[in-house]
């Protein structure tokens, strides 16, 4: 049997992971050829980490899923730089912008989106393109724009507090320039994060140089002075960077005759709605969501990978729970599940503790004893084991104020010796207990060193020799020698 | 017993070393006379242990330490071999010349019928240098078998290959341990040294002082409690951590960018698995706060000396090479490898765990830490041995795929066994065992009647520690001199004098297998000279003179090599090699039937699989019968109070624990200690599933469920080795 041709339209975060996943189950090209058709001239890069390319912590470079020797390693006939202008799903064919005809046997759709941008007066010249001053957040082309426009110190207004919205906006002001983010709601991140972590977010942004407009939106964009907001202010700003969100790119999937609604419309199998087409990524409806983050497109391409290899037929997508990590340095935040509940909700656990002032918020909502939403800022170590417990299912400790706080929680204070059980090891490398060292004294050992000769205690690390010198001070004290000491008979 | 003799007088204190872990404490051992109080209470009675000031404890000892002198006069000391003439038969007592006998004739036999390859050799790591190295010769020459391989292969086999791979060349610590002394970072990765080797901790008080010590362990264990930052992976993804640090180390700022060109290749590669790898990705996988990764990642490049060092517990798995080798690109990206102050390392555990890879007892081996599929080395090798390099066999199969392949068709029909105790330390143990009972014949050679030495067909009791001497290499690749210090229990021999029985029986001339040990070291150290791990220029007249010899030693005016890799690496272009390795998880993830992780390891009062110290007292009194740790709301749920007895289930079996309430341990983890025999080991659940390079087996992660034990809860049942004396 000959191998199954199959083309991936889009060399973004999806279709490399897709090409590579397929490479995994059929490394020698046995099963499936491949062929990969980007549009962008430059090689893939990875978008996450985009927001680290704008904050400087990482180079374009750093940023590249793949080095130039990749394709023709993984047997990948990779055409960048290269857009498709019409599909025909009747003779499994495309049209490239350059002429050419590829026939396939399954196409993939690993299109993406594209930034959207509100119709503000100013934000787009005549050819629908970012006027001079503005630029959309989205891909690396449009990251060297904003750092070439950013002219030190220029103050910037973002448009958009979303997460993507706010990651550029940390990076920029860790580069040294005051910025605004104007946001059309209520709140920050309003799908993730109920108000009031929103509140106390944008507290700690605002330690960190970032103004927050909220319930507002811009009205005009002038160049070289800035933005006219709904609100009758004027907000100056040199740049401006739009992350208002994004719109699948569904083009050639509605010129094809495909089934879209704000995405390509896929199944479990990830197939659309003619049989030998593919999507994955940002531009795939699936089960009513569209996607938008990275770990969704992966799951997609592992599955689509096992069923296009027939490494495992029965593979199936059944959506993927969704984490929501900031990426901006000093703001650890982590919004999962529902979190939009009320802590009396009759049906819910619901915990939630507001610390502003230290720029910590933690909501935990559970259901069935697990973990069905959380907010976590400023408490890393809660995050960490939440997200956890929420994709695993499993149910959560009973000590419920102790996951939610992580670390936080007070450890107790010093203990003295006499608090200390008989039992408790004082000397763990040669196990010799409180009480050991007790009888020890009773039998006539005196001082530290004394009690470690007759017991061995500190004799391994050394590391209890603090811990053993207090016992002795403390037997000195509580049990002292009035005489010149008689050994007593061992009491155990 | 009470007749045995020390081996020098009473006043001059033999200058020797510790029997258990490869920190191979310095200690002195003197004849006994009663007036030292710690040491009438051991029951020792022959000889007294005092500490040594020597570099690696410094005056210290743990428990195992401090009582290894009754390990000479342990309960059931094998003292006659034992023969049953069939399976059904019980052991019983009989002479050495009809045991060897009985042994070489059954060798011959079962060659004769199904090949050299049906007899198969399995080694330890806890055997001299000289032992290992005969052994590997006495199954290449003297049986002309390729199925030899050892213990060793389930505890470093991993490091070794990550260290090989990237620097070109491995030895536990490329530094001699003191200079940790001077680090003001240490991170330890799945290593619980506080309780494997007690007295190292001494080494990191520095760090610890300085708040720069980070311990990665899914477990709060006693040396996490000592670190300023603990970070706690699920089980089997300490790989994901390492991507998740070292995208941390890019990000941030902390790589040592000339460094890395000049002394480096295949970072570019490396980073593009890392960069997939953003700290809150690795989080969602690890359970390790994003802020926690890039912590460690500051605590190590802020250090003006720092080390990364893994053990068992990043190495014990199917990706445990590739988890050593992510470890190993964290510290290549920081600059530590190859510089005074400075490094990466891993923690060899058993008491000649590094001389025990080097000289030929491991499958693919050759002395000298030569390959045995390298036609230089064959001819090296086969010149020492005076042997024709044709005849001498390519490489077998690895431990656990030997121990799985007995009786089987094609596999061995006859196992010698020496210095180890699969019955108990080998993965899915009751199928392992299974196996033994396959065989058409089983030989043990120990000290005592260990598990594995109940089920062979002929057991030989050979000599320990203190009764003989041999050289062993410590963790830090220093050459040490074990040195007798009482004669031995009238009628056993060295493992050193079976072989020489076995081959003289075989056919071999007298002289190709020498008793005495330092006639045999003479012998490895022509072997193994011009190999990587070059003894040729180490004699026991400098070992005797207390001369600090690190291998490589290649002659014997050379004064050894402390440190490795100061100038170059040892690949042929002298750069160490990143290696672009990525995270795959455990091979069985826990599912509705098997919801919890569970993950082994030791603790302080017990060495591997107990067969030694079982036999104390005063260890089986502090430490007497195995447990599970498990979180209170865990072991709720599965209806378990603490201090009831559990059965701990997985596909491959179940084993018997006493339950442990630590309300530290993860939710979704439980611990068993894996020192313990019959239905309470812990290797009955593990997971046989190989690392592709090392072959070594999944022992630190599988899925487990908890069942309370059927029936009323058992009192507590210290083992009790006097039962199993034949």
């Amino acid at each position: 049997m000959s191998a199954s041709q199959v083309v991936v339209v889009g060399y973004g975060m999806a279709g490399a992971r897709l090409a590579e996943e397929v490479r995994r189950r059929d490394p020698e090209g046995a099963r499936v050829a491949l062929t990969v058709i980007g549009a962008e001239d430059h090689p893939a890069y990875n978008r996450v980490l985009l927001s680290s390319v704008l904050a400087g912590s990482l180079s374009p470079e750093a940023v590249r899923l793949h080095d130039d020797g990749w394709a023709d390693r993984q047997r990948v006939d990779l055409r960048t730089g290269t857009a498709v202008r019409r599909i025909d799903v009747g003779s499994r064919k495309l049209e490239l912008a350059d002429g050419a005809v590829l026939g396939y046997d399954v196409l993939v759709l690993a299109t993406g989106s594209r930034a959207w941008v509100p119709p503000t007066d100013g934000l787009l010249d005549g050819t629908g393109t970012p006027a001079d001053g503005v630029a959309v957040f989205r891909t690396l082309d449009d990251c060297r724009r904003i750092l070439t426009r950013a002219r030190a110190g220029a103050p910037v207004a973002v448009l958009g507090g979303g997460l993507l919205g706010l990651e550029a906006a940390r990076g920029l002001a860790g580069r040294g320039h005051p910025v605004t983010v104007i946001h059309p709601v209520g709140h920050l991140m309003e799908r993730q994060l109920d108000a009031g972590c929103g509140r106390v977010l944008a507290r700690t942004l605002a330690r960190l140089g970032i103004a927050v407009r909220l319930n507002v939106t811009a009205q005009r964009y002038a160049p070289g002075r800035g933005l006219v907001l709904s609100d009758g202010g004027e907000l100056p700003a040199e740049l401006v960077v739009v992350s208002a969100g994004v719109r699948a790119e569904t083009g050639l999937a509605t010129a094809a005759g495909l089934a879209v609604d704000r995405g390509v419309l896929v199944d479990d199998e990830l197939r659309t709605s003619d049989p030998q087409v593919r999507a994955i990524g940002d531009c795939a409806q699936h089960a009513g969501t569209v996607g938008g983050l990275v770990q969704p497109a992966w799951d997609q391409a592992a599955v689509l990978a096992d069923l296009l290899t027939g490494a495992d037929p029965a593979a199936r997508y059944r959506g993927t729970p969704v984490v929501t990590r900031l990426k901006a340095r000093d703001v650890d935040l982590a919004a999962l599940g529902e979190v939009h509940v009320d802590v009396d909700e009759p049906d819910a656990e619901v915990l939630c503790l507001q610390d502003p002032a230290r720029g910590r918020y933690a909501k935990l909502v559970l259901r069935d004893e697990r973990v069905a939403g959380a907010i976590v800022l400023g408490a890393p170590d809660a995050a960490a084991t939440i997200t956890q417990l929420y994709d695993a299912g499993t149910p959560a400790p009973s000590d419920r104020l102790a996951l939610l706080l992580g670390r936080a929680l007070p450890s107790g204070a010093p203990t003295s010796p006499a608090d200390l059980p008989a039992s408790a090891v004082v000397c763990r490398c040669n196990t010799v207990s409180k009480g050991q060292l007790m009888t020890a004294w009773r039998a006539g050992a005196r001082g530290a060193s004394g009690l470690a000769a007759a017991t061995r205690a500190s004799t391994g690390c050394g590391g209890c020799a603090e811990s053993l010198q207090g016992i002795a001070d403390w037997l000195a004290r509580v049990d002292p020698d009035e005489e010149p000491a008689v050994p007593r008979p061992a009491v155990s | 017993m009470a007749q045995r003799m020390p081996a020098l007088a009473a006043s001059a204190p033999t200058e020797t070393h510790c029997p258990y872990c490869a920190l191979q404490c310095g200690m002195a051992l003197t004849a006994a006379n009663g007036t030292n109080t710690v040491e009438s209470s051991t029951g020792a009675g022959l000889v007294t242990v005092a500490p040594r000031d020597f570099p690696t404890n410094r005056g210290g000892l743990c428990q195992k330490g401090w009582t290894s002198a009754s390990v000479l006069t342990a309960p059931g000391r094998l003292t006659r071999p034992l023969l049953r003439p069939h399976r059904a038969a019980p052991l019983r007592p009989v002479s050495w010349d009809v045991a060897l006998g009985h042994v070489a004739h059954r060798l011959r036999q079962i060659q004769a019928a199904h090949g050299r390859d049906a007899i198969a050799v399995f080694g330890g790591g806890g055997l001299t240098n000289e032992k290992a190295y005969a052994l590997g010769k006495f199954a290449r020459v003297a049986l002309g078998t390729s199925q030899v391989d050892y213990n060793g292969r389930f505890c470093m086999s991993s490091a070794a290959a990550a260290g090989i791979r990237a620097f070109g060349l491995d030895r536990g610590l490329p530094f001699p341990v003191t200079d940790l002394d001077g680090a003001d970072a240490v991170v330890l990765v799945g290593a619980n040294v506080a309780e494997t080797m007690p007295p190292f901790t001494q080494h990191l008080r520095r760090a610890v002082d300085n708040g720069g010590l980070v311990v990665v362990d899914p477990r709060r264990t006693a040396t996490a409690e000592q670190a300023a930052l603990h970070l706690r992976p699920a089980p089997g993804t300490d790989l994901a951590l390492a991507l998740g640090m070292l995208h941390a180390a890019v990000a941030d700022g902390h790589l040592d960018h000339a460094y890395i060109t000049e002394r480096t290749t295949g970072f570019d590669a490396a980073w593009r698995v890392a960069a997939r790898w953003w700290p809150e990705r690795a989080e969602r996988v690890t359970g390790v706060a994003a802020a926690d990764q890039r912590a460690a990642v500051r605590i190590l490049a802020q250090a003006a000396n720092a080390y990364v060092l893994t053990a068992r517990g990043a190495e014990q798995h199917a990706s445990g090479v590739d988890t050593a080798s992510a470890w190993i690109n964290l510290a290549l990206a920081l600059g530590l490898p190859g510089r005074v102050g400075s490094g990466f390392g891993c923690l060899t555990g058993q008491g000649n765990g590094q001389g025990g890879r080097e000289h030929g007892q491991k499958a693919d081996q050759l002395p000298g830490y030569r390959r045995i599929d390298d036609p230089e080395a064959r001819a090296h090798v086969a010149a020492v041995w005076g042997v024709d390099p044709e005849n001498l066999p390519g490489p077998g199969r690895s431990a656990y795929e030997l121990l799985d392949s007995l009786g089987t068709d094609g596999g061995p029909r006859a196992l010698l066994v020496f210095g180890s105790n699969p019955v108990v330390s080998a993965p899915r143990a009751g199928h392992v065992a299974e196996r033994l009972a396959a065989l058409d014949l089983l030989v043990v050679a120990d000290v005592v009647l260990s598990e594995t030495a109940r089920a062979a067909d002929v057991v030989l009791p050979v000599t320990q520690w203190a009764e003989e001497d041999g050289t062993l290499t410590n963790l830090e690749g220093r050459v040490l001199l074990r040195r007798r210090a009482l004669d031995p229990p009238p009628g056993v021999r060295t493992d050193l004098d079976v072989l020489h029985g076995l081959a003289v029986r075989l056919g071999q001339p007298a002289d190709r297998f020498p008793t005495d040990a330092e006639t045999v070291f003479e012998e490895l150290r022509r072997a193994s000279a011009g190999g990587p791990a070059d003894y040729s220029g180490v004699t026991w007249e400098r070992l005797r003179a207390g001369e600090q010899l690190h291998w490589p030693v290649p002659s014997p005016g050379h004064p050894g090599t402390p440190r490795l890799f100061l100038d170059r690496f040892a690949h042929p272009d002298g750069r160490a090699r990143f290696a672009a390795v990525d995270h795959r998880g455990p091979a069985e993830p826990p599912d509705a039937e098997y919801p919890l992780h569970a993950t082994t390891g030791r603790v302080l009062q017990h060495y591997q699989s107990g067969a030694q110290t079982r036999r104390v007292a005063e260890l089986v009194s502090a430490a007497p019968e195995s447990f599970v740790e498990v979180h209170p709301d865990t072991a709720a749920r599965a209806g378990l109070g603490d201090g009831e007895l559990a059965r701990v289930v997985s596909r491959r079996g179940s084993a018997v624990a006493r339950v442990r309430h630590t309300p530290t341990i993860r939710q979704d983890t439980v611990f068993l200690p894996f020192h313990f025999g019959d239905d309470q080991r812990a290797n009955l659940v593990t997971n046989p599933a190989l690392d592709p390079t090392s072959r070594m087996p999944e022992f630190k992660v599988c899925a487990v469920r908890l069942e309370p034990l059927a029936g009323e809860p058992r009192r507590r049942r210290p083992s009790d080795p006097s039962e199993e004396t034949a």
